[in-house]
């Protein structure tokens, strides 16, 4: 059978389970319907949530940047683990034990100020949408390739199934389907991984395989191969990145903080019954998201050392290896020219394909192409190659389902019904709702079609603009009891306002000067996300002193929730 | 309250406190020290086919994160009980 055929069966078996799964889960429990965590073993919690959070940036886009980035792509690596630390240190159990739903709830009632409640809905909205535009390029990304049509078609295809999939409805809510598509994903990633690890190097674990020496006869390291590959191509050395280490330090502090931030995974840690589930959760999440997180750096490594060796023909005797003939082009080149995601340019005619980091360079390889092409470049049999789309898509789904859902009961909730109108009918809120997640599919859309970055760059930008506003006054707001709303306001306009104009200016506005040398301190769009919550933290401060500290009652409220006892079930709003 | 009194409840966050900077110092030395600041200097060690700046940055780092949380879970758990605070 061919892989186009093969992808159909498995992504179309991976969706009857899915809403199979939702429909037994729907019948099962009719009441609690939303609240995902109760009665849920907190291993399945785990999962789900490792679901919930692993997104198209993680599943297609991760590895491959790692794989073109070397060692700078440790920012995604430690940034989107190391964040896990700080929301089951410092938040979750707080948040949990405050027990409202939203992130826009906590703020609005621990400072006592419906201004600061609509600032965290307009921040949370602003947040979901950088995030959602990073998952439509995923989205795109597999489609365009296993129905073999361009990068356009392949995102409104996946905008009109993921618009769908939404408004279909609730299946953000049922823990089960996360579980199942934990399952698919993490099956469709080790999968490959743990072919190529032994094919390579003869070990099963690709996290020791990458550490290990081929098994090609020359006993020579896999890292040393790659950083020898590197340097005579013209690149930097694998193992030692090219981002001024100010700059890692910013983006990984960002992307951190971000995760800790981020308004649809701290949402989990509401739903859970006890105090002490939420300490749980977040350990289960993480080892459930560190074997995807451990296992990408070394399928980074091994996808480079054998695109390299497709493309310019195997090293011998350490000699720079001159090129394959394009004639001669394994089937996934000329598949993924179709897409116009990889391109060759026979620059010195002489018929075969070069891939270098100087001017000998013919060849164009889109970065966001090498986890789903991966399998076919180490030639792995076909149904591994539809599995790697299964796993992609339910990565991206799952994800953006639950974005969606949030924006659009961000703006028919949180903004119209308690702020704007609050007259407005059922109905109406419904069609409001919608119409939000129509909207904001489309512009998510447009930013798929015409990507600021690519996948994880854009995410990235979401987790920058998390950071800068929302974690300083959750923060503030635990572990400072004075804290006041004046404070609270001020620090996240500044924040976001400060992060937001930084972004714009360097990817939009004026793109040509986003060079190092342009950069404040030397630090990227990326990274400014760290600074952006130095100001919120500084700016929130200097307000506090200026103005009353918060009443007597919130400061009580806030010594309550640092306590586990009599942590009541998360109350509806 | 379920505390016994004023004292355990200020100990209890005392303690608490304490825990979290403990956990946090760690997380932030094999993060950002190891893997980002003292990379370079990490980096002239080799472990098997790493080098070990190189690991900590894209392996090392993540094992600890998991078992960080999971013994911030064990001992917070402990404390609770200590201080008759624990759901049962």
């Amino acid at each position: 059978m061919d892989v186009q055929l093969l992808t159909f069966i498995i992504v179309g078996a991976s969706f009857a389970l899915y809403i199979a799964i939702a429909i037994w889960a729907r019948a099962g429990s009719t009441q609690e319907f939303y609240v995902a965590g109760g009665g849920v073993h907190p291993i399945a919690n785990g999962m789900a949530t490792a679901a919930d959070w692993m997104s198209a940036a993680s599943f297609i886009s991760m590895a491959g940047l790692i794989s073109f980035m070397g060692y700078d792509g440790a920012v995604y690596l430690l940034g989107w683990t190391g964040g896990y630390v700080l929301l089951a240190l410092c938040l979750a159990p707080y948040l949990r034990k405050f027990g409202k739903f939203t992130v826009p709830d906590f703020i609005g009632d621990r400072y006592y100020s419906q201004t600061a409640r609509t600032v965290a809905v307009i921040c949370a909205i602003f947040v979901c949408f950088t995030y959602v535009a990073g998952q439509m390029r995923g989205v795109g990304v597999v489609f365009s390739r296993f129905l073999e049509v361009d990068i356009v078609t392949g995102v409104v295809i996946g905008m009109a199934i993921v618009f769908f999939y939404t408004v279909l409805g609730g299946m953000k809510g049922i823990t089960y389907t996360q579980v199942a598509q934990y399952c698919v994903l993490i099956f469709a990633y080790l999968v490959p991984a743990v072919f190529i690890s032994i094919l390579a190097t003869g070990h099963v674990l690709p996290q020791t395989g990458f550490g290990a020496s081929l098994a090609d006869g020359s006993g020579v390291y896999l890292l040393d191969k790659l950083d020898g590959l590197s340097t005579q191509l013209g690149f930097n050395e694998y193992t030692s990145g090219t981002k001024g280490t100010f700059d890692v330090f910013c983006i990984t502090a960002a992307l951190m903080v971000g995760t800790a931030g981020l308004p649809h995974v701290i949402v989990r840690f509401f739903t859970v019954p006890k105090v002490r589930d939420a300490r749980k959760s977040a350990g289960w999440a993480l080892l459930f998201i560190a074997i995807l997180y451990t296992t990408a750096p070394s399928i980074a490594a091994f996808a480079r050392v054998n695109m390299i060796e497709t493309i310019n023909g195997p090293t011998v005797n350490e000699q720079v290896a001159t090129g394959t003939p394009h004639s001669e082009a394994p089937s996934w080149i000329t598949s993924w020219e179709k897409t116009g995601l990889i391109s060759w340019d026979d620059k010195n005619q002489d018929g075969k394909m070069f891939y270098s980091g100087d001017e000998r360079n013919e060849m164009h390889v889109d970065r966001d192409i090498i986890v789903m092409a991966n399998p076919e470049i180490a030639n792995l049999p076909a149904w591994v190659i539809a599995l790697v789309a299964a796993g992609g898509i339910a990565a991206a789904l799952s994800t953006s389902a639950g974005l969606l859902l949030v924006i659009s009961t961000s703006v028919s909730h949180d903004l119209l019904k308690r702020n704007l109108m609050p007259n407005i009918s059922d109905k109406k809120e419904l069609f409001y709702a919608r119409l939000a997640a129509g909207v904001a599919i489309v512009i998510a859309g447009y930013f798929g079609v015409n990507p600021p970055g690519f996948v994880a760059q854009v995410v990235a930008f979401a987790f920058g603009l998390a950071a800068s506003s929302f974690f300083p006054v959750i923060i503030l707001g635990i572990f400072m009891k004075r804290m006041n709303d004046k404070g609270a306001i001020s620090g996240m306009l500044a924040g976001i306002g400060f992060t937001a104009a930084y972004i714009i200016y360097f990817k939009f506005v004026n793109p040509a000067a986003n060079v190092a040398e342009n950069w404040w301190f030397g630090v990227s769009p990326e990274g400014i996300g760290a600074i952006g919550m130095l100001v919120n933290f500084a700016v929130a401060l200097l307000v506090f002193k200026m103005t009353k500290e918060a009443p007597q009652e919130i400061q009580q409220l806030v010594e309550d929730i640092r306590y586990p006892k009599g942590a009541g079930e998360a109350t509806a709003h | 309250m379920a505390f016994r009194n004023e004292d355990d409840k200020k100990a209890y966050w005392r303690e608490n406190l304490a825990l979290m900077a403990k956990l946090l110092v760690i997380w932030f030395v094999v993060s950002f020290g190891f893997g980002i600041l003292l990379v370079d200097v990490l980096n002239q060690i080799q472990v098997f086919g790493f080098k070990l700046g190189f690991w900590f940055a894209q392996q090392g780092a993540i094992y600890v994160f998991v078992a960080l949380i999971f013994i911030y879970m064990y001992k917070m758990n402990q404390l609770d009980k200590r201080y008759g605070v624990d759901e049962e």
